[in-house]
């Protein structure tokens, strides 16, 4: 697919009749699908300049003000993490009270943070979204995606980022809050562990935009993505550590699950470096894990939307 | 006779035009499958770390959560579609429906149904056969008895949770997954013995909607345990009752909620 160049066919001359368009639309298209390898390659605007930072940070905000407006869906989302913070959090605390006031490494402050700020976590991050990327893809509407000078990866997480920081301010404070209400909350003791938590958030957010983009990018081969889905929905929580923190499992598969898989970097580390479990280098350490996946998830993302552009037909009508 | 052709008509369409689509039903019905089986690993997993739960140990508990589990999938898979009202409420589908000469909720459930949500019901009682082996339960006549009640109560149950709480979007349209809270969550709510939760979330949930007759009570009277927090024998075989009251608050509220319906006029 080639992007940016097709702008000018929208520069249809006032004379043009209905008929002649639609014809130069499918000439247009049929060249499109005739070179599916990107020659003279437009530019794309960059992000690292003034004028792409400009575009970014635009469409960052745009992500957020699109959130801000969702007030009502907002609210209903912080009610029900906040309900579920309350059925979590008395399961987890049924293990802690039968043992010995620990369980796996956690106190009860330690295990009443995991599964609160889980609670707000999953609204940051984003876990379970809707699919409108895989939509567009089938519907063929990501053809406009394309067209804009703007990376479509890029272009998604700028949105996302803005996203994640209104959800910073609602969905994130809100189970917290009413946890620390109810339930004795860990505080970190360290003051390092505020700045490193915020570089997981982050860290998080990114590793989950990416496992969702790739996800959705499945619709560019399958047209139905319901099967990775289907699949994401099960094993992120679960594997993740959003049910029960991972080391409730065996710790050669609790450790094998963080290296091994992305969903620990998108609950469970965080989580970890809040509520201090080990000392500064192994929260480093878990900043690494994190990091790596960042890396990796978002490099295998601009690869798989290489690789769908060229797959992707647009069906006609 | 003439709605019941009518309905049969419907569920046909929908069961047929499900299974055209051969590689999405199987992965959805995959897919079924093993939200229940996440659901049981993650008891077995805590009881990696505790030797019990509440004060039960981990074969009562893999009853009630195999109780929990056949009731609520029975419920989603007949009406679990309900809480997309608020997409038909927004996108004027209801007019549709309610100006059709069949029941409003019945078209709804008809319409929505989904076979592929199958797999977990069969997943349930594959779970509660093997729960009545790790318990040893003595399998007498009304023990029998209780065991095919039991997750048909919590059916109906968890079916008025549903209805009730999609009632909501004839007043707030954008209420999002308001209801997953009680609906989801009241899944995992009976999947545990209500012992674990605080007095304030136990009163509202267990004896407020009636959860606690989903699985905690029918699961005492089969293990011929007494309640730990006292409440007499006989409300094990109580859930049916509970059913019907809970069932009535429901319909009531789904009354209130199609009169007070006014069109979004989109």
């Amino acid at each position: 697919m080639q992007r940016g160049k097709c702008a000018d066919s929208e520069n249809v001359s006032a004379e043009e009749s209905e008929g002649e368009r639609f014809e130069r639309r499918e000439r247009s298209c049929a060249r499109l699908m005739r070179k599916p390898r990107r020659r003279s390659e437009p530019k794309l605007i960059k992000p690292y300049t003034p004028q792409g930072m400009r575009a970014y940070l635009a469409l960052a905000i745009a992500g957020f003000r699109r959130y801000a407006t969702y007030r009502q869906a907002t609210l209903a989302a912080a009610v029900t993490n906040t309900v579920f913070g309350f059925l979590r959090c008395a399961i987890l605390f049924a293990v802690v009270d039968a043992g010995t006031g620990i369980v796996a490494g956690y106190d009860a402050p330690r295990l009443a943070t995991f599964v609160w700020v889980g609670q707000g976590l999953i609204g940051v991050v984003l876990i379970w979204a809707p699919t409108d990327f895989a939509d567009r893809i089938r519907t063929g509407d990501v053809v406009t995606d394309l067209l804009r000078p703007v990376d479509p990866i890029w272009q998604q997480l700028a949105v996302d980022l803005g996203r994640a920081a209104h959800a910073v301010f609602t969905r994130f404070v809100a189970p917290i809050a009413v946890g620390a209400l109810f339930y004795p909350l860990h505080a970190p003791e360290r003051p390092a562990t505020y700045v490193l938590f915020v570089a997981a958030l982050v860290m998080a957010t990114l590793v989950c935009f990416g496992c969702r983009f790739l996800v959705n990018a499945a619709a560019y081969w399958l047209m139905d993505a319901r099967g990775p889905q289907v699949a994401w929905t099960i094993t992120s929580g679960f594997l993740g550590g959003l049910y029960f923190p991972l080391w409730f499992f065996p710790d050669a598969a609790a450790v094998a699950l963080m290296l091994a898989t992305p969903f620990p970097s998108i609950i469970q580390l965080p989580l970890d470096v809040l509520v201090e479990r080990g000392s500064l280098g192994e929260q480093l350490a878990m900043l690494l894990v994190q990091a790596s996946w960042v890396v990796m998830i978002l490099a295998l993302c601009r690869l798989v939307q290489r690789r769908g552009e060229i797959k992707l037909v647009v069906q006609g009508g | 006779m003439g709605s019941f052709t009518a309905y049969r008509h419907i569920l046909a369409a929908q069961v047929r035009g499900q299974a055209q689509y051969r590689a999405s039903f199987t992965i959805d019905v995959i897919g079924s499958v093993m939200f229940g089986v996440i659901d049981i690993a993650s008891i077995l997993v805590l009881f990696r770390v505790t030797p019990s739960l509440g004060g039960f140990a981990f074969a009562d508990v893999f009853l009630m959560a195999a109780l929990a589990s056949i009731a609520f999938a029975l419920a989603d898979l007949v009406v679990g579609n309900v809480e997309r009202l608020r997409v038909y409420v927004r996108g004027g589908l209801l007019d549709a429906v309610l100006v059709r000469p069949l029941g409003v909720l019945t078209q709804l459930a008809a319409l929505d149904v989904a076979p592929r949500r199958l797999g977990r019901v069969v997943f349930g009682v594959v779970m509660l056969v093997l729960a009545v082996r790790q318990a040893q339960l003595l399998l007498t006549p009304m023990s029998l008895a209780l065991l095919i009640v039991t997750p048909l109560a919590g059916a109906v149950i968890f079916g008025a949770v549903f209805v009730a709480t999609a009632t909501v979007a004839f007043w707030w349209i954008e209420s999002g997954e308001i209801a997953n809270g009680l609906t989801y969550g009241g899944h995992d709510f009976t999947s545990y013995p209500i012992t674990i939760y605080g007095a304030l979330f136990r009163r509202l949930l267990a004896y407020g909607i009636g959860f606690a007759f989903v699985a905690y009570y029918p699961a005492l009277a089969l293990l011929g345990r007494s309640d730990p927090l006292g409440a007499p024998a006989a409300l094990g075989y109580a859930a049916p009752l509970a059913a019907a009251i809970i069932a009535g608050a429901a319909a009531l509220l789904w009354r209130t909620g199609v009169r007070h319906y006014r069109s979004t006029g989109s």
